[in-house]
């Protein structure tokens, strides 16, 4: 079929052809009957929730949220609270701006940069440090200090020349 | 407990960390025995996600072993074998209530446009992932489910995300019988999406990328016709050339914020940081599909903008389809496909490896070296 001419309701194909070829072709070929038709589907029984709203977990409530939130969420991450500079900037973007201002994002992303240009100075001085003593490198700190006992991966191994199975010698 | 850990964009480690608790009286933990690295990772790993936190530990499709379940668990029990989807979702929330489930609201206070999802930094909730000896699984009666004793681990673990992904892609574009479906990108997510497309009824399937071991991948598991971009002056001009002028019925989008193919885009995007992803994918999308035909993206791009060619789409009348994909409704279908036998999903898996080893396998997998497609991690908490 061309786009200068009307041609026909379907294009031509031979679905034996294509179903002798290709295991399972066509099993799900009415659209009305898959998985994810129609898009909204109203059935709160069928996703194993035995509750009505989720009971808030525990902690104290004091966690940063998109101010589009009217109220927390019950259950989040607790991962690695704000914190530093890079946590003040974080803090700034939830408090100030909804998630349709570019600078909610753009304050987010500043963050993340001002943390990752900390970790690198951290590992600059921690490979700097032992040097200056005169002794062979230490195994890279951890930014949040306590978790440096890494194994480090490809890129960090070749440079800082200590093999996986020496650290810290 | 050992865990990957990220510390700065392209620098990650395993160290040791706290071992998760029971937070909620409906969580699990889980002692993870399979991860995979997903192609979303590399986003994360590269550091194009607002708010990817130093210390935090990355992996979104995993399974596992239930360890420990909070008191008002009814459907597991210690020892069960599970699979957990990618989303973390409550099952009672508007969204959830509607079969919308990676788009919960109750799980996510860093965002309402966004769901939650593990290991994928705190513009996603700020869960810890699963690519560690342990993770925390909030809302256990809700997400995970025993896997199927016939099902071996590696099909499990791409039933977390990447499998589903596709599949629900193929929906996405909402093909009818005979229509050419191109899809572009031949990563997991992309090759999946081929091979649903032919459960859908497609007429012709065509994938396009730009790395040769993967279109063989294409031809080989997804029995597509390809296209490799680099290799042709203009691919939308090429896209109509074989579709006699008309452009294809559907083009699924599988590429997502780190597309090449545009210098500019890609510069901008991914190392300048000016754009919520490179569009170039997208926009190839766009130009290439039929006026009237339908656009499925399941590419990940970040929150913030991204120049995309939205006049083309609106002056052909485009629909343009799109979401996370909610895993556990893709589930009970896909189960009897793969039981079926019509394709086996861990034939796309290239490497595997232990958890010490995920430094060297994400840059693998950033590299696209050594023939690399999917990347298992391997655990042995027990």
């Amino acid at each position: 079929m061309d786009p200068y001419t009307a041609g026909t309701e379907r294009p031509a194909f031979d679905a034996e052809a294509l179903r002798s070829r290709i295991p399972g072709w066509g099993a799900d070929s009415d659209p009305a009957d898959r998985p994810s038709v129609p898009r909204e589907r109203f059935d709160p029984a069928a996703t194993g929730a035995h509750w009505d709203v989720p009971v808030p977990q525990r902690g104290n409530g004091e966690r940063e949220r998109s101010i589009e939130h009217t109220q927390l969420p019950p259950v989040y991450g607790t991962a690695l609270p704000l914190r530093g500079l890079s946590g003040a900037i974080r803090r700034s973007a939830y408090a100030r701006y909804s998630e349709a201002r570019a600078a909610h994002w753009l304050l987010l992303m500043a963050g993340d940069r001002v943390e990752a240009a900390s970790v690198r100075l951290r590992r600059i001085t921690g490979a700097l440090a032992p040097m200056m003593r005169g002794r062979r490198s230490q195994a890279p700190h951890g930014e949040r200090g306590g978790e440096g006992a890494a194994h480090p991966g490809h890129g960090e191994r070749m440079r800082q020349g200590v093999p996986r199975e020496q650290p810290g010698t | 407990m050992k865990a990957m850990v990220y510390r700065s964009p392209y620098h990650i480690a395993v160290e040791q960390k706290a071992m998760p608790v029971i937070e909620h009286p409906n969580d699990a933990i889980v002692r993870v025995t399979l991860a995979s690295i997903c192609g979303s990772d590399l986003h994360l790993y590269h550091g194009m996600m607002p708010d990817t936190r130093s210390g935090t530990t990355f992996g979104h499709e995993f399974i596992g072993v239930v360890e420990q379940l909070g008191p008002s668990v009814q459907s597991l029990s210690p020892g069960d074998r599970v699979m957990v989807p990618f989303n973390v979702y409550c099952g009672s929330c508007y969204f959830c209530a509607r079969g919308l489930y990676s788009n919960c609201h109750n799980v996510n206070p860093n965002a309402t446009a966004i769901g939650g999802i593990y290991g994928y930094s705190h513009s996603c909730g700020g869960y810890e992932g699963g690519q560690a000896e342990y993770v925390r699984v909030p809302f256990a009666d809700v997400g995970p489910m025993r896997i199927p004793e016939w099902l071996d681990d590696e099909d499990a673990v791409l039933l977390t995300d990447a499998l589903p992904t596709g599949y629900f892609g193929a929906q996405l574009g909402d093909i009818v019988e005979g229509d050419t479906v191109v899809v572009l990108g031949a990563g997991p997510v992309g090759l999946f999406a081929a091979r649903s497309a032919w459960l859908m009824g497609a007429g012709r399937v065509i994938v396009v990328d730009r790395l040769e071991y993967r279109l063989q991948k294409a031809r080989d598991f997804a029995l597509a016709e390809t296209i490799n971009f680099e290799t042709v002056d203009d691919l939308v001009l090429e896209l109509k050339h074989t579709t006699d002028g008309l452009g294809a019925d559907v083009v699924i989008e599988a590429v997502g914020a780190e597309a090449d193919g545009n210098r500019t885009q890609h510069f901008t995007a991914t190392k300048l940081k000016l754009q919520g992803g490179s569009p170039i994918a997208l926009n190839w999308a766009i130009d290439g599909v039929r006026k009237g035909g339908t656009v499925a993206v399941l590419g990940a791009y970040g929150p913030i903008f991204s120049a995309v060619k939205f006049g083309d789409a609106m002056n052909k009348g485009l629909t343009l389809r799109m979401n996370q994909c909610p895993v556990k409704r893709q589930w009970p279908r896909l189960l009897e496909h793969l039981r079926n036998g019509y394709f086996k999903p861990s034939d796309i898996v290239t490497h595997r490896v232990p958890l010490e080893e995920i430094g060297d396998a994400y840059e693998v997998f950033s590299r696209k070296q050594d023939g690399c497609i999917k990347t298992l991690v391997t655990l042995d908490a027990a």
